[in-house]
């Protein structure tokens, strides 16, 4: 996540002060990814060593304000017009994990599959009524339109992002059925004990996993 | 007290066929819906959802197991309670949506009711209310050919709780529209079951079932798993707790 460019871009209204750009980044943000106060300062620090912004006096209140440069406004107009780099996908746990997974002694990688697809679908049904609030924000034309409608767009890539981990583990699954299939019946369980494993897999899940899920959302 | 469920599920099997050709398309599901609940079942093809639903409605009958609905047992009523029952108390709402061309959006949704036996003119009434409720006043005089795929669903819906009917039982209903679309149907049926419908939702669409109070994954004819329902707020809450 660039903290750099986020600030930047709130730099670019208008001259601001620390505390105030940590507000606005996540009025926008809704607190997905929380800054703390040290972080926008050490950032500022370093925006400032690169010319990128430039102390500006302070406010009434004795905050020292900073504004953006011109130099910063080109690198600005530059962050906006590139994309995003994908040329090093992030490291994810969960691709790691069904690798491992795939073949490993005493791991039931459906219960793997079933159990991630819980906490996603979970996660999703949060985000959908957070993504319900905002937009009932937005019909009832309360205060600050636009910060509702960039937090809207925010939680809606986070359902879009855990839509599309939903239907990979979905694509996971129906893959691993259909490619299980003819070894299962070479290796010779006959289907009747397939069956009284998948079910006693099945009911140990569905007896443990909301358990789990609850603790973890305390 | 809790409510009454509007929907009991009591060991409910289904066995298609017998012996080397026999099916099981439900083992033996519980589940219970209660006012103001919208719950979602999920599961791959074959593994029972669509069954489910079926005999929660009534239009097919279980091997062993009961289906209460608001209390009276469907898989025990008469042929005529039973369709009494249907009438008054359980809507459907389906992928094609299943209204008659030939009649409007307000005659469409009056016609359970006249079917009840309450009279053209207290159903139109009803029927009207209901559409106004929803926010679909000015389709009432609209044909099913003169209205989005969108609208027609969002009337099905209508269709579906009007009068005092509180149960919805939804297949896929978002099958035939794009995303935004579907978001729409979903946002209504999330509206009714908040002002106090009970809500069964079959989707295999994971953005769908989310805008469900919970979530039920069928495997198999039997349920392996089903999410609760949290407070929105405890996702981001320990991040935002510095606030």
């Amino acid at each position: 996540m660039s903290i750099r460019h986020g600030l930047l871009a709130l730099l670019e209204r208008g001259p601001r002060y620390g505390s105030q750009l940590r507000t606005e980044f996540e009025s926008r943000t809704g607190s997905t990814w929380p800054l703390n106060v040290g972080q926008v300062y050490t950032t500022l620090a370093r925006l400032e060593r690169d010319g990128l912004v430039a102390p500006d006096g302070e406010d009434p209140a004795g905050h020292t304000l900073y504004a953006i440069t011109d130099p910063g406004r080109a690198e600005l107009r530059q962050w906006y017009e590139r994309p995003v780099d994908r040329t090093n996908p992030p490291r994810d746990e969960l691709s790691i994990k069904l690798a491992m997974a795939v073949g490993a002694p005493g791991v039931d990688i459906r219960a793997v599959i079933q159990s991630q697809r819980h906490a996603t679908i979970k996660a999703m049904q949060d985000y959908t009524r957070l993504k319900a609030q905002a937009l009932a924000e937005i019909e009832s034309g309360r205060s600050g339109e636009r910060d509702d409608l960039a937090w809207l767009l925010v939680v809606e890539q986070l359902i879009f992002q855990t839509e599309a981990e939903a239907r990979w583990l979905d694509h996971c699954e129906s893959r691993l059925v259909r490619l299980a299939g003819p070894a299962d019946r070479g290796a010779e369980p006959t289907p009747s004990q397939a069956t009284t494993t998948a079910t006693a897999t099945a009911s140990a899940a569905a007896t443990d996993l909301p358990r789990r899920a609850r603790t973890r959302r305390g | 007290m809790p409510d009454q469920p509007v929907l009991q599920l009591d060991k409910l099997v289904r066995t298609h066929g017998s012996g080397a050709t026999e099916v099981h398309a439900l083992r033996g599901i519980d589940l219970s819906v209660y006012p103001g609940e919208l719950v979602a079942v999920m599961g791959p093809s074959g593994s029972g959802k669509s069954t489910l639903l079926t005999l929660a409605g009534g239009l097919d009958s279980p091997s062993s197991g009961r289906v209460l609905v608001e209390g009276t047992d469907i898989t025990t009523a008469s042929r005529k309670e039973l369709a009494a029952l249907r009438r008054r108390s359980i809507g459907y709402v389906f992928q094609d949506y299943n209204l008659i061309p030939a009649l409007t959006a307000a005659e469409n949704v009056a016609l359970p009711r006249e079917l009840d036996g309450i009279s053209a003119r207290k159903a139109r009434v009803s029927a009207l209310a209901a559409l106004e409720e929803m926010g679909l006043g000015h389709l009432a005089d609209r044909f099913p050919d003169e209205m989005s795929g969108g609208q027609q669903q969002r009337v099905a819906i209508a269709r579906a709780l009007v009068g005092d009917r509180r149960l919805v039982l939804a297949d896929e209903p978002t099958g035939a529209l794009d995303s935004e679309t579907g978001e729409s149907v979903l946002a209504l049926l999330r509206s009714r079951c908040d002002a106090g419908a009970a809500g069964v939702l079959v989707t295999h669409e994971p953005r769908f079932a989310a805008w469900a109070d919970r979530v039920v994954f069928l495997r198999d004819g039997s349920v392996v798993d089903e999410t609760l329902r949290s407070g929105a707020d405890s996702l981001l809450s320990g991040q935002a707790a510095g606030q």
